[in-house]
């Protein structure tokens, strides 16, 4: 089975969760004043669970042929193998690694590392370019944000204010 | 009329309203030059920005400076690289790069921006007059016709992700707009959907599912597959030559006038934005031309190369007309447009003329301005912006992702959003393997609320669901909308059978 119809079927079963919210568990809590009206809460999500439903199922089951032209993809992925597969995924790492630093260390520290060590992953080896290069965006989107945004980030890390 | 352009001309030509189409059409073109940065992932980038200025007719006139010089930035890497830096500039290399090849960049360059800023004021012409006559008759439409005409748009624009392909775009819609029933929704005062959980009350951030669905995407196939940033290297720095003679703009004005009706009106269409129009308008100018002129298209003829620039910038300013006049975003663009609008508490529609007559005129006429900043300012600093395809990958990647991560930070001020949009992300990296289009959801998100707002009030006006019967607008529009998603995929099967030899009844 394609990966698409993978994808599918794992929508599917996501539809059928939202549709089991949406028509067990929503109508129990609604007062009673509500229930006269002629649309609930749960009125559209029901709708929507049963038309996703339906999608999902036509594309798992494969009832739409695709039309004949191949389209060539921009990443195959049969040959995940022979892309920066790591890389991605590394960089991807680093941003979660970002998101839980942000705060404790600080707007400062977390970005130019998040920069410097960006770099090194892809195999950015010049660091005497590379930290003045980081380290200087980094002030100016810092004081782009700051200063003309108006929005507070805190610079330091939480032990320096 | 007059009196609208009148309030526009004297918004537009605040101080600080010019200085945002300078500074959006520069930063678009800088960033639309890069190749796999898209519009799309530009503007969600440039939203924070916009929605901090507070003021929505200078957010809108920024956001649409940096649409437009995206376009013009695509164009120039489709032509000096070969790599188009947006979808709608494809058919822009088919000509234009054999042109640079045999030294003629810099009059490529010149025609490519005289194109553009054709297809874009004629485009912005006819935008000034259909767009009041279409908001006139809107002005009519009651919830329930508002509600079959989103439904029609949705499904059109699920139709026009091409044969094979309507049951997963029609997912993805779906899937945005069971996105958009996330969280507290102003119309039933309780929570849906949250699993309990803090972090959804307020439903998800359009901010963040836009970086999640284009930039972070993007930038991560530019890690995985090193190829699609082809580099310029030195090439970047010679571009001489940028005039035109009298002869090659005779020849080319007709293809500009026809391209830039036919552009507009092709973005005016829900779901048909610059792309088609561009290879279209190549297609048919190519059918058009002469024979001795047919041969030299695909080897740098100037009118191949002015075709699809004219109809692309037109189909930009037609796709305007649906989102200012009936609300309804026809594209991905127009639809983080729309979500920026929405935060600033601007909601657009036919009421936008009437209400807030500064904001559409505004923007009317700043498309001029940002137009002509394009052609005076960009075309000679072309040279010069063009080294930005020079910037090593190593240093470019990082930013890219630093910048869909602080512009979904800015947005909600919360460090959980940032988890938020990595997850996100990876799902729409894994939904671009599959071939599922992201716009769709996108779309499906952004006029989830609208939708289902519009659904309630008519079944609260009609008691019930018989406002579909009474209604013959809304039942015309929404067996329309029927039939858009299924003759497709009819026709298509019918196409098969008939190619396999089975008789098929008719």
């Amino acid at each position: 089975m394609a990966l698409d119809r993978w994808i599918a079927l794992i929508i599917l079963g996501i539809a059928l969760a939202y549709g089991y919210a949406a028509f067990f568990t929503m109508d129990q809590l609604l007062p009673p004043f509500m229930q006269r009206n002629p649309i609930w809460p749960s009125t559209f999500p029901k709708v929507l669970a049963v038309l996703s439903i339906i999608t999902a199922a036509i594309i798992v089951l494969g009832l739409e042929k695709p039309s004949g032209e191949v389209k060539t993809p921009d990443i195959d992925y049969r040959r995940l193998g022979d892309y920066n597969i790591g890389q991605a995924a590394l960089l991807l790492g680093l941003m979660v690694a970002y998101a839980l630093l942000l705060r404790p260390a600080g707007f400062l520290l977390s970005t130019s590392g998040f920069l410097i060590v960006g770099a090194m992953i892809l195999g950015e080896r010049k660091l005497w370019i590379l930290i003045p290069v980081a380290a200087f965006a980094t002030g100016v989107v810092w004081y782009l944000v700051e200063g003309v945004l108006g929005i507070f980030l805190r610079p330091l890390p939480f032990f320096l204010g | 009329m007059l009196e609208g352009l009148m309030i526009g001309l004297s918004t537009a030509f605040s101080l600080t309203n010019i200085l945002m189409v300078i500074g959006g059409c520069l930063i678009g073109t800088f960033i639309g030059m890069l190749p796999g940065l898209g519009p799309m992932s530009i503007i969600a980038i440039m939203i924070p920005v916009a929605i901090t200025l507070g003021d929505p007719s200078a957010a809108l006139i920024l956001l649409a400076g940096v649409y437009y010089g995206a376009i013009f930035g695509g164009s120039t890497s489709s032509i000096l690289l070969n790599a188009p830096g947006v979808a709608g500039t494809v058919a822009s290399s088919f000509d234009g790069y054999p042109m640079a090849r045999a030294g003629m960049a810099g009059k490529a360059l010149t025609i490519a921006a005289i194109s553009s800023f054709m297809g874009g004021t004629i485009g912005a012409i006819l935008l000034m007059v259909f767009a009041p006559m279409l908001s006139t008759v809107a002005l009519l439409f009651h919830s329930a016709e508002y509600f079959a005409l989103m439904v029609v748009g949705l499904s059109a624009i699920a139709a026009f992700a091409g044969t094979g392909n309507v049951a997963k775009a029609l997912m993805m819609t779906l899937l945005g707009l069971m996105m958009a029933t996330v969280g507290e929704g102003a119309l039933f005062n309780m929570p849906r959907f949250t699993m309990g959980l803090m972090d959804l009350q307020s439903g998800f951030s359009f901010i963040t599912l836009a970086m999640a669905m284009f930039a972070l995407p993007e930038a991560i196939f530019l890690v995985m597959n090193p190829n699609r940033s082809a580099q310029g290297g030195e090439d970047g720095g010679k571009i001489t030559g940028l005039r035109i003679s009298g002869q090659e703009a005779r020849k080319i004005a007709p293809v500009i006038g026809r391209q830039s009706i036919q552009g507009f009106f092709i973005g005016v269409l829900p779901g048909a934005g610059a792309t088609i129009a561009s290879f279209l308008g190549y297609a048919v100018e190519r059918n058009i031309a002469t024979e001795e002129e047919q041969k030299e298209f695909g080897k740098g003829s100037i009118k191949g190369l002015a075709a699809p620039e004219t109809a692309n910038n037109a189909a930009c300013t037609g796709s305007f007309v649906p989102l200012l006049t009936l609300g309804i975003p026809g594209s991905g663009t127009t639809a983080i447009l729309l979500g920026a609008l929405i935060a600033l508490n601007v909601t657009p529609g036919p009421r936008l003329m009437v209400d807030s007559p500064h904001i559409f005129w505004a923007v009317i006429i700043s498309m001029y301005i940002g137009n002509l900043v394009l052609l005076v300012l960009n075309l000679p600093l072309i040279p010069y912006i063009a080294k930005v395809l020079s910037i090593p990958r190593n240093y470019l990647i990082p930013f890219i992702l630093f910048f869909t991560l602080m512009g979904s930070y800015i947005g909600q001020n919360n460090a959980t959003e940032l988890l938020i949009l990595v997850g996100f992300g990876i799902c729409a990296t894994v939904l671009r393997f599959a071939d599922y289009p992201l716009a769709p959801l996108l779309i499906g998100f952004i006029l989830g609320r609208m939708l289902e707002d519009n659904f309630a009030r008519s079944m609260q006006i009609y008691d019930g669901i018989s406002f579909i019967l009474d209604r013959p607008m809304t039942l015309g529009l929404l067996v329309l909308a029927i039939l858009l998603v299924i003759v497709p995929s009819y026709r298509a099967r019918r196409a098969r059978a008939r190619a396999a030899g089975v008789a098929d009844g008719d």
